[in-house]
């Protein structure tokens, strides 16, 4: 191909001339090519003078009809905001809803001193020193034309006076205005997020849902959690109103009018009696639980604490509160379920322990001798057991109950770190759950591939790279590597108590619309059927009622009065080097997460859970009450609440951890 | 180390039409002055415009650099690429407004129609250089049903607008490469005449445009009332403007989509029929450069290519500021080089590189 295009090409220009034949009919095409590109020029050259023509028509000739249009142009179509969706949980009681109130905005580009405006204003409604504070962060964030609230909620009293003092005032304005409202302040804070004013980041996502249009007049969008997930349901359609204007903009005259419609109500999942008593199980401590009902991934309660006011951020937050909230070490705005990624602990045991039985790495009855260490054959270093003198003969049932290491030491040692990987992967560590709020991270799960890419950089040599037995090991037990976030954990134990068929963890169970009154439940067909073994499932799911009938978390879930199933776990923050752990020599910060998991009831579960305290010492100790209260409370109703044994001291030595 | 500057200079400038480029940063320099003003004085507008006027760049001079006969090689890929996405478009695009026209690839969307605007005229140019010396009215079948099925695939999105244009490309090669007379004005009389046959196939959206330019009165809150508040904002400009950031359509809120496909309506209220004069003139070197380009042209896929961009460039100019001015009917197409939106001035500053590279390359091969 590349010889026939020489040729032509040769062929065409190569010989020149005009007079030589072979040339002759390419001179002729070329002449007429050009005769044709003079003629696109031509109509070219008379459709710019046509555009000209047009644009001397408007300008000059109609100049003076157009100048007077622009001047009386009065007819200015208003926006009209839609009323937000109101957010329920599962039984109707109101997380989020929207009102009606008056704000006090001022146009700064019409206005010729802002300071003194202020002032002035200040002696007809009360302005608060946070109030100019924030009114001048607004400031700094908007556009010229824009016109910002000063005063928010007004009373009634309020705007009858500033309605009679209105004509001191050129470029203030009284508005009518939707607040959002969180009635439930702190609690849920996390899964409900919140609005805020439009920002540019906004407007830029509003342009690629191609929805400019709808979000004229609309000032708040959603920021965070549901808010912002489920915004275009939320949102609404925007109406209009055609106006006649007076000089100053002001509406006089109402011409037409399309009224606006509603968003959509959203039904959440959660139960926020659960969700109070799951809050109020937590206390002051730090940490995130999530409770699923494992039959449809339906997520019944959602908890990072500590929380913060969504209130606060509706209106735009003052410097003083967002500097407290930014900076605080408890970290109030991390959503810990979603975004907090911790080493598994001992929890991750049941799972490594089905994966054995899938694997055939291990049978329920075969047993291990723990003398309370394990050693790399050929290494010095002794992987430490929790309890010094080892568990001795250690079965499958006993290693979840009393959480041996090194039945799992010895397991990891025997199992390629790659083929764990892809079985956890499958039960959702290190994935996405896919739950229908955003932000959610990927967590770690460790494998030789993962290794390679992580150390990749330049810094890194090959023997960073490269896989070691002894990152297994500590794998083996949910240390090293490993990073889970609660809402991964909370649905791998659902997957298991619901006998491997995994559910899309959801906050959402149904959008309503208001208008037409159709209500779409989200996607329920998501479930997953990963193959899980029936006689493998019921060994590991025995084991687990085991710890919280005989394990370690037996003194929390004493007397109840149900049949339940569980795992401790303790994340290390702090490497001791082989020193015995004293809690109370450590301080507070680089204390152990305590982790714990559990599903009730044992044989038909309607609740799964997953609990971090962050710093809370051992699982069963810190973790454990929590779940009990939690599972009390959707099992038993109130009457349970308060009736949980307070576990204060430690488990006994030989319930390691 | 003066000479190292000048020797680095050269490198970069060598393929670069110096006419071309001064047209094209006269042009970008005004649609950014008018963005500031239309954007309410957005920064972040200005600055996310000017990156993507850096890698627009960027790419003019890749392509400036990339030697005509290489882009023949590519023409038959891209072309199939292009359908074959477009198909994808149909059957798992991301819908947007209605419109199916997006696909996504994870970490980016991407519109294929986009690409398929200098897929399409590469393709054919390709092909009449292939059969060069010997092209019968069969190859003109052919050629138009490469034309058709792209076109095709764009109208069905729905997005009639830029199919229009895409067979305007495609039409601009045939023409160029010596399509009939008698058989273009054949084409224009059945297309009249098909006229009501096709009215009976828009969607009820693209009627009701044709219906609103004949009569902005029908429809004062949409396509209409941009047609004549774009005709106040101009008017009221007269002959020197309102002057810049004081145009009052503008910033009272009267004129809709103003840093995008109305940013022309923004520029003529404040700068007036001069200002306006002034762009007509850049744009009218811009093309005549582009054809001088296309006339001294060495192969004839260079030829058709250049003519087929540079005519593209007059169309969009032409389209948009006749939709303003309300000599046409509203469509969605930017001004070029001036409008807000990164896709289309990445794709405008590659024909301008194409256009670069043909001249570059010209006596390279003809001698």
């Amino acid at each position: 191909m590349a010889r026939r295009l020489l040729f032509t090409r040769r062929n065409g220009y190569g010989s020149g001339g005009l007079g030589s034949g072979g040339a002759s009919g390419a001179e002729r095409d070329r002449f007429r090519f050009r005769r044709r590109l003079a003629i696109a020029g031509v109509l070219a050259l008379a459709a710019f003078a046509g555009l000209f023509a047009r644009f001397f028509y408007l300008q000059v000739v109609q100049h003076d009809h157009y100048q007077t249009l622009a001047e009386t142009n009065r007819i200015a179509i208003v926006p009209i905001v839609p009323n937000r969706g109101v957010v329920t949980d599962r039984n109707g009681v109101v997380m989020a809803q929207s009102f009606s109130g008056y704000t006090l905005e001022i146009m700064p580009a019409k206005v010729k001193s802002l300071d003194a405006t202020i002032d002035a204003l200040a002696d007809v409604v009360e302005v608060t020193p946070r109030d100019r504070k924030r009114f001048r962060k607004l400031l700094e964030e908007s556009k010229n034309f824009e016109s910002l609230p000063i005063r928010t909620r007004l009373t009634d009293e309020e705007v009858a006076r500033f309605a009679v003092q209105r004509f001191r005032f050129p470029g203030v304005e009284i508005k009518a205005r939707l607040f959002r409202q969180y009635p439930f302040g702190e609690l849920a804070s996390h899964l409900v997020g919140y609005i805020g004013r439009i920002n540019d980041k906004d407007v830029e996502r509003i342009a690629d849902w191609d929805e400019a249009a709808n979000y004229k007049g609309s000032d708040y969008i959603g920021k965070v959690g549901i808010e912002l997930s489920y915004e275009r349901e939320l949102h609404g359609t925007t109406g209009w109103e055609e106006v006649e204007v007076d000089a100053n903009g002001r509406a006089v005259r109402t011409l037409s009018r399309t009224p606006p419609v509603s968003g959509s109500n959203l039904t959440l999942s959660i139960d926020i009696e659960l969700q109070k008593t799951a809050e109020a199980a937590f206390g002051d401590r730090r940490g995130g639980l999530v409770a699923i009902d494992p039959r449809n991934g339906d997520v019944l309660a959602f908890v990072s604490k500590p929380g913060f006011d969504p209130n606060l951020f509706v209106d735009g937050i003052d410097p003083a509160n967002w500097q407290e909230l930014n900076e605080s070490p408890d970290k109030p705005l991390l959503n810990r379920p979603l975004r907090g990624a911790y080493p598994p602990g001992s929890t991750i045991k049941p799972f490594l322990a089905l994966s054995a039985l899938h694997s055939g790495k291990r049978t329920p009855t075969q047993t291990i001798f723990d003398p309370g260490f394990f050693q790399i054959p050929g290494q010095a270093h002794r992987f430490r057991d929790d309890k010094p003198g080892g568990h001795g003969s250690v079965d499958m049932y006993k290693s979840i109950v009393v959480s041996c290491d090194t039945y799992y030491y010895m397991l990891a040692n025997e199992t390629d770190i790659d083929d764990t990987a892809r079985f956890l992967g499958n039960l959702g560590f290190g994935r996405k759950t896919g739950i229908d709020i955003e932000g959610e991270l990927t967590g770690v799960l460790p494998s030789r591939e993962w290794k390679r890419q992580r150390f990749a950089g330049k810094n890194y040599r090959d023997e960073h790279r490269k896989w070691y037995l002894g990152d297994s090991i500590s794998a083996g037990i949910g240390q090293g590597y490993n990073a889970f976030t609660p809402i991964q954990l909370a649905h791998a134990i659902a997957t298991v108590a619901n006998d491997g068929v995994a559910f899309t963890p959801h906050l959402v169970k149904s959008v309503q619309n208001v208008k037409t009154s159709e209500v779409r439940e989200i996607a329920r067909d998501s479930a997953v059927n990963l193959q899980l073994r029936p006689e493998f499932l019921a060994v590991i799911k025995n084991a687990l009622v085991g710890v919280n009938k005989e394990g370690t978390s037996a003194a929390a879930f004493r007397n109840a009065g149900y049949v339940s199933g569980g795992k401790t776990g303790t994340a290390q923050v702090f490497s001791l080097k082989g020193e015995k752990y004293t809690e109370h020599k450590v301080d507070e910060r680089l204390r152990d997460h305590a982790w714990f998991i559990a599903y009730a009831p044992a044989d038909k579960p309607t609740i799964a859970l997953a609990v971090l305290v962050e710093n809370g010492g051992f699982g069963a100790q810190a973790a454990a009450p929590i779940a009990r209260r939690v599972i009390d409370r959707h099992l038993l109703g109130d009457k349970a609440a308060g009736a949980a044994p307070v576990v204060q001291e430690r488990p006994g030595d030989d319930e390691s951890d | 180390m003066l000479a190292i500057a000048s020797r680095v200079w050269e490198a970069l400038a060598r393929r670069i039409d110096t006419m071309l480029f001064v047209c094209a940063i006269a042009i970008v320099g005004v649609g950014i002055v008018t963005l500031f003003s239309a954007s309410d004085q957005s920064i972040p507008r200005i600055t996310g415009q000017l990156a993507s006027f850096g890698f627009a760049i960027a790419l003019m001079w890749l392509f400036a650099n990339i030697p005509p006969q290489t882009l023949a090689r590519a023409a038959v890929p891209l072309y199939v690429v292009g359908v074959l996405m477009l198909v994808g478009v149909a059957m798992f695009g991301v819908v947007v407004n209605g419109s199916r026209r997006w696909l996504n690839f994870g970490f980016a969307r991407f519109q294929p129609s986009e690409l398929m605007k200098i897929a399409l005229p590469m393709m054919l140019a390709w092909y009449f250089q292939k059969f060069e010396g010997r092209i019968g009215w069969k190859d003109f079948v052919l050629a138009a049903v490469l034309i058709v099925v792209p076109v095709y695939l764009i109208k069905r999105q729905p997005d009639l607008g830029t199919s229009l244009l895409i067979a305007a490309s495609g039409f601009y090669v045939l023409y160029l490469a010596g399509l009939s007379w008698k058989i273009m004005v054949g084409l224009a009389a059945v297309g009249a005449a098909a006229g009501p046959f096709v009215w009976q196939h828009l969607h009820d959206y693209q009627r009701e445009r044709i219906l609103t330019f004949l009569d902005p009165a029908r429809d004062p809150l949409g396509a209409g009332y941009h047609s004549s508040q774009a005709s106040i904002a101009l008017g009221s400009g007269g002959v020197v403007g309102k002057g810049w950031l004081n145009g009052t359509q503008t910033h009272l809120d009267f004129l809709p989509e103003r840093h995008t496909d109305f940013i022309f309506a923004v520029f003529g209220e404040e700068f007036g029929l001069i200002g306006n004069t002034l762009l007509l003139i850049l744009y009218l070197l811009l093309i005549a450069r582009g054809m001088m380009i296309t006339a001294n042209a060495s192969t004839l896929f260079s030829r058709l290519l250049a003519g087929a961009i540079t005519l593209m460039f007059f169309t969009y100019a032409f389209v948009n500021m006749g939709m303003v001015s309300g000599l046409l009917p509203v469509v969605g197409v930017p001004l070029p080089l001036v409008s807000y939106g990164g896709t289309a001035m990445v794709s405008l500053f590659i024909g301008l590189g194409v256009l670069m590279s043909v001249q570059a390359h010209r006596k390279l091969v003809a001698t």
